[in-house]
């Protein structure tokens, strides 16, 4: 039997996966508390300890990966010229490497700026501006700001390639770490994200395990491969394209509903699915990764309630506004408040129902029409996520309800939010056993098994929840 | 980027008209004449014109505009190039910029008033432009240099 032990350093547990490798199957999981600020191997041994009792005589791991989101995770501030541009496909690289984006800057920084940057204490700052052979001074000045803001983070380089030796040269010479790569913007709304990413990712395995403290656990795994999130992205991706020898789902769609955050990733190209659109503005990654910052069931869940109205959340929850600002007391007090009677089970259902389509609403393209002398004509900005055939639900709320069902169908169109681009109709699966980073991790070396286990626990999912289209 | 390099265009068809076949010839033409041109094409909104200026770097902006509205899609456009710090790149319209039979020159002072370095009436050639556009660039670099 070959073995493979998958492992999360996650924000509040270590968790471990072990993988039957040749059938595709997990075969016994454990966790034990991240406590990444005083010593990361207490939490894994505990937790090795529980993995070694269930495994019995435990036979040698083939594969020993790791990914992490421990100590805050991968924490980036992200440069940019143009909003809409070079700063949006630096924001979008930083989110696609697994990034916790912390701000988003465009244009000149100001001391102001590099006072936030500080405060942020960011892992990574990536720095782009101009297309190649474009706008040089601004990404230049920049770089001047950063070198002399006493910021000591490495600085990924991803601008103006014109530009990137000079930068390169202003940031080594406040002994900056500087790592160029290919700019994420080489011509006007052409979308350049891979090798950033990679730089990034090449940054974190190299700098950021060790200064998080996670390679004090080195002994028990082979590798820290990628920040978490870029697992999950990957092993989305993984599951949507499938391998030369066995097909995948096809473009689909992951909706992560957390305590403080909700991540969504597609995987689609996302074009116009009519011919008579026209898309505009800068392209979209195929692989695309977008953070809710501000929508999650507990640290933010106020957060929810104002975006849609505390009258709109009572009504779909079939309770009195009192009850919901008490409950929503309660989320606050208590991060860790499992719903117990079935109000609070329909408060979480309709919180997270509320989650799901603001989050994909906002993670999907638009269509905006435009009146001219020949009649209407319809633009699109950003996916159109009408081709996804799938949403893969996974966190807490999702795997623990009894009705994933009624929240993932959030996600598709409906007349909440006309203009968005969500998916029509899809089949909608769970995540149950969290093996999508698994998958993503797995999958880095051996591409067709992780491949098989991914839908093999998809597909367990589905069998208890039953697939439907809405 | 050497002295040497012809110049980097920015072209697009302004406001809510689609027509993008002229436009398209512009293009080609001036790529053939040796411009790095970024060719926004049609419905295009005057932020966009000016915000991929700004990353290219852009010597010019060519505007066009073929369906008679052109003067109110237009207006302003010097300031957002000035207001983005643009305030010394060339702009140039050109088309069917109004409605009815107008006096040329009429038309033309009006956009030159708004800001447009010049104005180009229907009928225009690829070929008319190249040479003011190249002397422009020139002298606009010259300047760049005091």
């Amino acid at each position: 039997m070959t073995l493979a032990l998958l492992i999360d350093f996650g924000s509040t547990y270590t968790k471990l996966r072990a993988i039957d490798v040749q059938a595709a199957e997990i075969i016994a999981t454990a966790q034990g508390p991240s406590t990444a600020t005083t010593d990361i191997t207490v939490g894994l041994d505990a937790a090795l300890d529980d993995l070694r009792g269930q495994l019995g005589k435990i036979s040698d791991f083939r594969y020993r990966l790791a990914s992490s989101s421990a100590a805050g995770g991968l924490r980036m501030i992200t440069v940019g010229l143009v909003p809409d541009l070079t700063a949006k496909a630096a924001r979008l690289a930083a989110l696609g490497a697994g990034a916790k984006v912390a701000g988003t800057y465009s244009f000149e920084l100001t001391s102001g700026d590099m006072a936030e940057f500080i405060a942020a204490e960011p892992d990574i700052l990536l720095l782009s501006g101009g297309t190649d052979g474009g706008n040089h001074k601004v990404i230049e000045h920049n770089a001047e700001m950063i070198a002399a803001s006493g910021l000591a983070c490495p600085v990924v380089v991803a601008g103006n390639r014109s530009a990137a030796d000079t930068v390169a040269g202003i940031l080594s010479s406040a002994g900056i770490r500087a790592i160029i790569a290919e700019n994420v913007m080489p011509r006007h709304l052409e979308l350049n994200i891979e090798p950033a990413r990679e730089a990034i990712r090449q940054v974190f395995i190299e700098h950021i395990v060790h200064a998080k403290g996670i390679d004090r656990a080195q002994e028990n795994f082979d590798a820290v491969l990628m920040p978490t999130p870029a697992a999950v992205l990957q092993g989305a991706q993984l599951l949507s394209d499938g391998t030369l020898a066995r097909p995948g789902l096809g473009p689909l769609l992951v909706v992560d509903i957390g305590g403080a955050t909700t991540d969504v990733h597609s995987v689609c190209d996302g074009l116009p699915c009519d011919s008579g659109v026209i898309y505009h503005g800068l392209a979209e990654p195929y692989a695309k990764r977008t953070v809710e910052g501000d929508l999650g069931m507990r640290h933010t869940a106020r957060n929810i309630v104002a975006e849609v109205g505390v009258d709109v959340i009572a009504d779909n929850a079939e309770l009195e506004k009192k009850q919901v600002e008490a409950l929503l007391e309660r989320t606050e007090r208590d991060v860790d408040w499992l719903p117990d009677t079935e109000n609070e089970r329909r408060f979480d259902r309709t919180l997270a129902r509320a989650a799901t389509l603001i989050s994909v609403t906002r993670h999907a393209g638009h269509h905006e029409t435009v009146y001219s002398a020949h009649g209407p004509v319809t633009l699109q900005r950003g996916k159109d996520l009408n081709q996804v055939e799938t949403i893969i639900g996974t966190g807490g709320v999702l795997v623990h309800s009894e009705n994933a069902q009624a929240i993932l169908s959030a996600a598709l169109a409906g007349d909440d939010a006309p203009l968005a681009l969500r998916p029509r109709s899809a089949k909608i699966m769970l995540d149950k056993d969290y093996a999508l980073y698994a998958c993503g991790l797995l999958g880095s070396v051996a591409p067709e098994d992780a491949l098989r286990l991914g839908l093999n626990m998809l597909h367990q999912g589905e069998d208890d929840h039953g697939a439907c289209t809405a | 980027m050497t002295s040497e390099h012809a110049g980097t265009l920015i072209t697009g068809v302004i406001g809510a008209d689609t027509h993008i076949v002229g436009n398209r010839i512009l293009g080609r033409a001036l790529e053939t004449a040796g411009f790095t041109v970024v060719q926004l094409g049609a419905l295009t909104p005057a932020k966009e014109f000016v915000d991929a200026a700004i990353e290219t770097n852009a010597d010019a902006i060519l505007v066009s505009s073929l369906y008679g509205q052109g003067e109110l899609d237009c207006r302003g456009f010097r300031d957002l190039c000035t207001e983005a710090g643009l305030e010394d790149i060339l702009i140039y319209v050109g088309g069917y910029l109004v409605v009815g039979d107008q006096p040329w020159d009429e038309v033309e002072q009006r956009f030159l008033d708004m800001g447009f370095n010049r104005v180009f009436p229907p009928g225009t050639r690829p070929d008319d432009v190249l040479g003011p556009l190249s002397d422009d660039i020139k002298k606009r670099r010259g300047d760049d240099e005091v």
